[in-house]
């Protein structure tokens, strides 16, 4: 592993993300908070550009008690969305909901003294 | 170091570059980035796309000016005069559907910036798509266009489509060699499919004849006789384009675009293949190649083996078969997209069902929300290097006798827009 410095924390706003190519390794940033979530930019589906997409919340079936459905809600998860197809993924875990084998591979990533680091393979 | 954007910044020995959000204002090379990594990889394959579309709404007006009719002319520009009216289109619940509610922004599309001149928008876009996926040759349909056999008027269709032949044959085929087309017959009237075929089949770039078959018109009625004798004689295939039909009373049971989509395709080629096949079609023409278009695989050897099933018993009802109904669908080509692969085991035994190495033709569909690029052949497991060239590109080729080039056409861009 080597570690890669990105760039100042301030380049990184709250609630969005950045996409960056390292030598050819592409990597998703995503912030939320006090916390950093990095993602390998390949989808497993096809390998489109997965984290260059839309962030969107999950979409979830409103049942009622006797399991009648009550329409569509947005849930409080964030989905990492490829645009190319519109596969999505768990922002906190890179993990499709609907197929196991389907996951985004996570790239360490950390904060110190104000700046983003990358943890890259190599 | 990096600055705040990182963009092309070093890091000690490393190189950062910041990379784009994906919109629907996106340029095509970007959103395709990927896919010009993987087409590095496949570069002495000859690939050719039999199935990608034009979006012929982005350039409607100039369409519209090409119909014949001075009556349905000027209907078309009073339309146009309303904001937002694709003028005299049947657009039905679906169409906008199809990018999930901008989850994909490219099939919302084209809104990309093209600066070229003296070269067709148009064509500049598909240039960008056909180097970014490394496709050397791409035959390209319209998109709304296809659902126009569910058209209340057979007069709108037959100026629409005679408009659309002429705007692909004269301003968009002559700019590129490598983007060929087929001629669009308005199937509602076998007479004006005969027309089209004289005036458009032998102009430059015109590889053959399509039906956008999302209609309910039985194929084999004798009306359309003389017109599969015709094409035959030309020797050029004829493509049966399906696409969905949400208004569709069994369809209309389906709430979410998801199965409606999953179904709709599959049910018009299915309908259009069992009537071409029981009805001894392929009997009466048998120089005639069919092509089948846009419904994925996994359907067809469900429909051979139903059909030969029902055949055993009722070959009565079907007396111009000489073989089993399986026999002629083999002989019939299918493209690949939207592929089915969350069964590796299914989709090779479907590959081996349908004679792939010699009948299947490798196809995009994009710019459209399912496209496949060419990696979804060329990294299938199961399949000889000899098998993925074939579908990739050769077996188009003999169809369509188109020359091989002795070397790639397509030019990947190294860094999306930027080159």
């Amino acid at each position: 592993m080597s570690e890669i410095q990105i760039g100042d924390l301030k380049a990184f706003p709250d609630g969005d993300y950045r996409i960056v190519d390292v030598d050819g390794l592409e990597v998703g940033i995503f912030r939320r908070g006090k916390d950093f979530y990095a993602y390998e930019n390949r989808c497993p589906h096809y390998g489109g550009p997965v984290c260059q997409g839309k962030i969107l919340n999950r979409v979830e079936e409103n049942l009622g008690p006797d399991k009648a459905s009550r329409g569509l809600r947005f849930a409080a998860e964030e989905h990492i969305i490829c645009p190319w197809h519109g596969v999505e993924f768990d922002l906190k875990t890179g993990r499709n909901r609907g197929f196991a084998r389907y996951r985004l591979r996570p790239i360490p990533v950390k904060v110190r003294s104000g700046t983003v680091y990358l943890d890259i393979p190599g | 170091m990096p600055d705040a954007s990182g963009r092309g910044a070093k890091n000690g020995t490393r190189k950062l570059r910041d990379l784009p959000k994906l919109d629907r204002l996106s340029d095509t090379r970007d959103v395709l980035a990927h896919a010009a990594k993987d087409a590095r990889r496949l570069k002495d394959y000859i690939i050719i796309d039999v199935d990608a579309h034009v979006t012929e709404l982005a350039f409607w007006a100039e369409i519209n000016e090409l119909i014949d009719s001075d009556v349905y002319r000027h209907i078309a520009h009073e339309m146009r005069q309303r904001p937002g009216t694709p003028a005299l289109m049947n657009l039905q619940t679906g169409l906008t559907y199809q990018g999930l509610a901008g989850r994909i922004p490219h099939d919302d599309g084209p809104r990309e910036t093209v600066t070229e001149k003296g070269v067709h928008p148009q064509v500049v876009i598909t240039r960008r798509a056909m180097d970014s996926m490394g496709i050397d040759y791409m035959v390209v349909f319209p998109t709304p266009m296809l659902q126009l056999g569910m058209h209340p008027q057979p007069d709108v269709e037959i100026e629409l489509s005679h408009a659309y032949n002429r705007w692909m044959t004269e301003k968009i085929l002559p700019q590129d060699k490598r983007m060929k087309a087929l001629v669009y017959l308005p199937f509602c009237d076998a007479g004006e499919c005969e027309r089209a075929v004289k005036e458009f089949g032998n102009k430059p770039g015109v590889i053959g004849f399509t039906v956008c078959s999302t209609r309910y018109k039985p194929v084999h009625h004798n009306s359309y006789m003389r017109l599969y004798s015709m094409i035959q004689e030309m020797g050029k295939p004829l493509a049966f384009h399906a696409g969905y039909h949400w208004g569709d009373p069994a369809m209309m049971q389906i709430n979410r675009f998801i199965g409606m989509h999953a179904l709709s395709f599959v049910q018009f080629n299915m309908l259009h293949v069992t009537n071409w096949v029981l009805n001894g079609m392929p009997e009466r023409f048998p120089k005639l190649n069919t092509m089948w278009v846009e419904s994925g695989l996994a359907w067809v050897t469900f429909l051979m083996q139903r059909l030969d099933s029902e055949y055993l018993m009722r070959s009565s009802e079907a007396p111009l078969l000489k073989r089993l109904p399986s026999d002629y669908i083999r002989d019939m080509y299918f493209t690949t997209q939207p592929l089915e692969t969350s069964n590796l085991k299914l989709t090779e035994a479907t590959f081996d069902a349908v004679n792939a190495n010699t009948q299947l033709l490798y196809s995009s569909d994009w710019p459209h929300w399912d496209f496949n690029p060419p990696n979804s052949i060329a990294d299938l497991p199961f399949l000889s290097e000899q098998s993925k060239r074939n579908i990739l590109g050769l077996n188009a080729a003999r169809l369509f006798k188109m020359e091989v080039p002795k070397k790639k056409l397509a030019q990947p861009p190294m860094n999306g827009a930027a080159g």
